[in-house]
């Protein structure tokens, strides 16, 4: 063999035996085992501590507040969603106790007026909504339910009655475009309310010349009906229960 | 319905002896090995009632948990000590395949996912670090589009100006743990990787801090955690999942807009979702094939 | 990392449009850049050294041994700026213990070792081995015994030895040409396959990367020539520095070519990035890519050498006396590196500065301190310099030096 080859192959082999030397001595035990990477990275990953007990190991302890989580509105609220992260607690009662939040700040999160959220969801103008009152002075909050009871439409039609409830047309009652009948309340499918049909009856607070009924205070937008939407009816353009924002 | 969807693990029958297991059960199982049999498929059979109450079946069906398991594979007994050191003791992967749902018409962008998240896998506190956050979209009625996400919503969000609005609506968003991650795919070293049970994961005490990870992910749901100076995302919370628990943003989450269950599962909180929605994912000409299945998502949601 | 927190905070406030909340932070930085800037230099002036060796080019003669050290010297550095950019340095070996055979990135230790000790360092032993033993036979002390450990004792200098030491370095060179592709084109690869990133991704950025290298390979030894005749007070060989240019000339056209290809492809495909892309183009990368890249970069030094270098013909179209040539060449080539630069950088931190979302920019700040920050980036692209003059120092390059050996004994 060449003198030139002789030596370079030398050093080759040395440089390759010194890599799988390293391989056998440096790759780590489980690597490979499950596939391309280290076994045993899992179990770490697993061994990592719980922060959040979960409400299934506050209801081994708080029964009684289980049941009436799970009988009211929160029974998919979680209770460390508002008591903060208690899995210490859970494992050692004594260790520390979860937090009672206090305000209004936690509550109106979710239930402060937001266009973004979904509509129908429980939401109130924190400004206007009892300002200085906290929210647990006239709500449960482990079973919240709206300090009157619903009864009449939103008993039924509640999702309407709050998508309603902060819409332009919050102050009109149901029955100013519908006509119920008493048998409606017994028997819904036989008897159904009616719908306004034509664009008259919209123009009786929209028009131009119309007079609102006189406890409506704010501006009320005009139209002219002869111009405006040509053949639509005006629901097809406009959601009466929740018309376009400001 | 009472029993919150997301609330139990469905098929955590496979799942068992995690960390959190009472001390008297497993006196119990030594107690009564004998007779173990014919209470465990009693326990079975009760751990695989669907209409039980949602606390009522968690439970139960944790008590039904490792037996099966640890009956096929080895002397209970045996599972039980090797539990202490083990965090998998007991814990099937083979069993599951992981998948979250959300449902954007049910997020009321309160945050509490994000602050969940955030707590319970000691993720930074700064505003340019998570593993999930929630994006606003308000869709102008002079066609543009603003997202937002201040702070990721940890702390709700701000008031809107409501003239200009056409329609808006909230997304969370969090690692796609996809069935063909890219960001595996591109680790040079093996450093992250996709579990049996379809989780992504990130071995820290292998990851070279390269990032090209975090340049792969279509979702920007990757991070360079300041501190570990490793590759950081969402695993599904992977140390709840095998003590039985689910992921703490699913658990936190007020309004169920976040299923968490079994992908293969015929009847499963998760199956029933796909049954009743019309599912989309994100960035689906990319081929990824996530795992967070999104229902009314708006084709604005990039 | 306090300060670092402080720098993110920052660039959130100058965040424009919508950014997922991970992506405030750019990962990678400036580093990143100098990377493939010196792998392409490595490459570029591998490739010119080729054109002697293989397709006989003889004018560039003279630059054939300087291209190969320069080529050494900067492959050598080439590791460095990705090892500090490493979140965990002192675990890069995992890469060569379990490389992951799916990733771009992971191919990368055994394309550098590959190039490093098959292709260039084999090269250089075997053109420098006879004159390192007949060196060695005349020196003493430390050059004596670096010479010594150059030849690996391998000091046979029968004809039959040195004809064998010609023709392994002819084949090395064949194989080496392929591998400087591989070498480059692969660089363009790990950022060209990235499907998240409508920025990277395209079939035409390895190809793209590979003629930008060797525009600036052919540059950076048209630099080198010149500045080490000045100081070596030689000469200038006015053909060699004529084809030089005029090689230029030809591979700056091709890469000029297939950028705009590339761009032109974007703009009439327009697909739903062109939005964020063009924004990104006319304000965050309008000086780099437009200014710098395009203009300063290409269009000039195309003009430049078109006009002045004989690309064209044996003549140049306008014949300008040898003294002004030189300054043309030299200017144009330091147009062309700057240009080349901006190329990094306009690729690796373009295809950072916008969201995923594709709805909004970031900035990227340069940190001055710091393992990722400027000075460590000046420092790296100086470094080439002082390790090739230590290899100048020890394998001078230079024909003279060949010829200042005596005559070789027979053995």
């Amino acid at each position: 063999m060449r003198q030139q080859v002789s030596r370079l192959t030398v050093l080759f082999v040395i440089l390759i035996g010194a890599l799988v030397a390293a391989r056998i001595f440096l790759v780590p035990e489980t690597f490979g085992e499950l596939g391309h990477f280290r076994a045993a990275a899992i179990g770490d990953i697993a061994d990592l501590q719980v922060k959040y007990a979960g409400r299934a190991a506050c209801a081994e302890c708080h029964t009684d507040v289980e049941e009436t989580r799970l009988a009211g509105r929160h029974a998919s609220v979680s209770c460390e969603a508002c008591h903060g992260p208690a899995a210490d607690h859970a494992e050692d009662p004594m260790a520390r106790q979860p937090e009672k939040p206090v305000g209004r700040a936690l509550c109106t999160l979710c239930h402060g007026y937001d266009p973004s959220r979904p509509t129908g969801f429980p939401q109130i103008d924190p400004a206007i909504h009892n300002p200085l009152q906290p929210c647990t002075a006239c709500h449960q909050p482990h079973a919240p339910e709206p300090p009157v009871t619903p009864e009449g439409c939103s008993g039924c039609h509640g999702q309407i009655a709050r998508t309603k409830a902060v819409s332009h047309h919050a102050l009109l009652p149901c029955t100013t475009c519908h006509t119920v009948e008493e048998e409606h309340k017994l028997n819904p499918s036989a008897s159904r309310p009616t719908k306004p049909a034509a664009r008259s009856f919209c123009g009786r607070c929209h028009a131009p010349d119309a007079t609102p009924p006189p406890d409506i205070i704010q501006q009320v937008p005009r139209v002219d009906l002869a111009t405006h939407g040509g053949h639509y009816v005006c629901w097809q353009c406009h959601y009466p229960h929740f018309p376009e924002l400001r | 319905m009472k029993g919150p969807e997301s609330e139990t693990m469905p098929d955590s029958r496979a799942t068992g002896g995690g960390a959190n297991q009472p001390v008297d059960r497993r006196e119990f199982l030594s107690r009564s090995l004998p007779a173990g049999w014919v209470l465990l498929a009693a326990f079975t059979g009760c751990g695989g009632e669907p209409s039980a109450p949602a606390g009522g079946s968690e439970a139960s069906a944790r008590e039904a948990g490792s037996a099966p398991d640890s009956g096929s594979q080895a002397p209970a007994s045996e599972v039980e000590t090797s539990a202490a050191r083990d965090p998998l003791a007991g814990y099937d992967p083979s069993q599951h395949k992981y998948a979250m749902a959300i449902d954007v018409d049910r997020c009321i962008g309160c945050g509490r996912c994000v602050e969940a998240c955030k707590t319970e896998n000691d993720v930074p506190r700064e505003p340019f670090y998570f593993r999930t956050w929630i994006e606003r979209y308000v869709i102008q009625r002079n066609g543009n589009t603003v997202v937002t996400s201040p702070n990721g919503g940890i702390s709700g969000f701000p008031p809107v100006e409501e003239a200009e609005i056409l329609r808006t609506f909230f997304v969370p968003k969090l690692c796609n743990h996809c069935d063909h991650p890219p960001c595996v795919q591109v680790c040079p070293v093996g450093a992250t990787f996709k579990t049996e049970d379809g989780v992504v994961l990130v071995d820290h005490d292998y990851c070279i801090g390269c990032r090209y990870c975090i340049q792969a992910c279509p979702y920007g749901a990757r991070f360079l955690h300041p501190v570990t100076r490793t590759a950081e995302k969402c695993t599904f919370c992977y140390h709840r999942l095998v003590k039985g628990l689910v992921p703490a943003c699913v658990e936190m989450c007020p309004t169920q807009a976040r299923i968490f269950g079994e992908l293969n599962a015929r009847s499963s909180p998760l199956a029933r979702f796909q049954r009743m929605h019309k599912i989309q994912t994100l960035k689906s000409h990319l081929n990824t094939e996530p795992k967070v299945l999104y229902a009314n998502l708006d084709g604005e949601v990039s | 990392m306090e300060s670092h927190i402080q720098t993110l905070m920052e660039v959130l406030q100058q965040t424009k449009g919508y950014i997922y909340p991970n992506e405030v932070e750019l990962h990678w930085g400036l580093l990143v850049v100098v990377y493939p800037y010196v792998t392409g230099l490595v490459a570029g002036a591998f490739i010119l050294a080729s054109l002697e060796r293989v397709f006989n080019v003889r004018e560039v003669q003279p630059t054939y041994r300087l291209s190969l050290l320069t080529a050494l010297a900067f492959l050598l550095v080439a590791p460095l700026p990705l090892l500090a950019h490493l979140g965990h340095p002192e675990r890069s070996f995992e890469i060569f213990l379990t490389p992951n055979l799916n990733s771009a990135m992971a191919m990368f230790g055994f394309v550098y070792a590959w190039y490093l000790a098959v292709v260039l360092l084999l090269e250089i032993w075997f053109d420098y081995r006879k004159d390192a033993v007949i060196w060695s036979r005349h020196e003493t002390g430390f050059r004596r015994l670096v010479h010594r450990v150059f030849t690996l004792g391998a000091n046979d200098l029968s004809e039959h030895a040195v004809r064998f030491d010609r023709s392994a370095g002819k084949f090395i060179t064949v194989i080496g040409i392929p591998s400087a592709f591989l070498l480059h084109g692969y660089v363009g690869f790990i950022f060209g396959s990235v499907k998240a990133n409508p920025w990277w991704s395209s079939v035409l950025i390895p190809v793209v990367f590979l003629f930008s290298a060797m525009v600036s390979g052919i540059a950076l030894i048209l630099i080198l020539y010149m500045l080490t005749s000045l100081f070596r007070r030689m000469e200038i060989d006015m053909r060699c520095a004529d084809k030089l240019g005029s090689f230029l000339f030809y591979a700056l056209i091709i890469d000029f070519s297939l950028e705009m290809l590339d761009f032109i492809h974007r703009l009439y495909e327009a697909e739903e990035s062109i939005g964020i892309l063009s924004q990104m183009i006319s304000s965050r990368l309008f000086i780099s890519l437009v200014v710098l890249q395009i203009l300063l970069g290409t269009v000039v030094p195309l003009v430049l050498l078109g006009i002045f270098s004989p690309a064209f013909h044996t003549r140049a179209f306008v014949h300008a006396p040898a003294e002004l040539r030189r300054l043309i060449y030299f200017c144009a080539a330091i147009l062309i590196e700057v240009g080349i630069f901006s190329t990094r950088w306009n690729v690796v931190i373009g295809g950072q500065i916008f969201s995923k979302s594709l709805r909004g920019l970031t900035v990227y700040k340069v940190e001055l301190l710091g393992l990722e920050g400027l000075l460590t980036s000046v420092f790296l692209l100086i470094l080439p310099f002082v390790i090739l003059y230590v290899l100048v120092k020890f394998l001078p390059p230079w024909p003279e030096a060949e010829a200042a050996a005596p005559s070789e004994p027979n053995s």
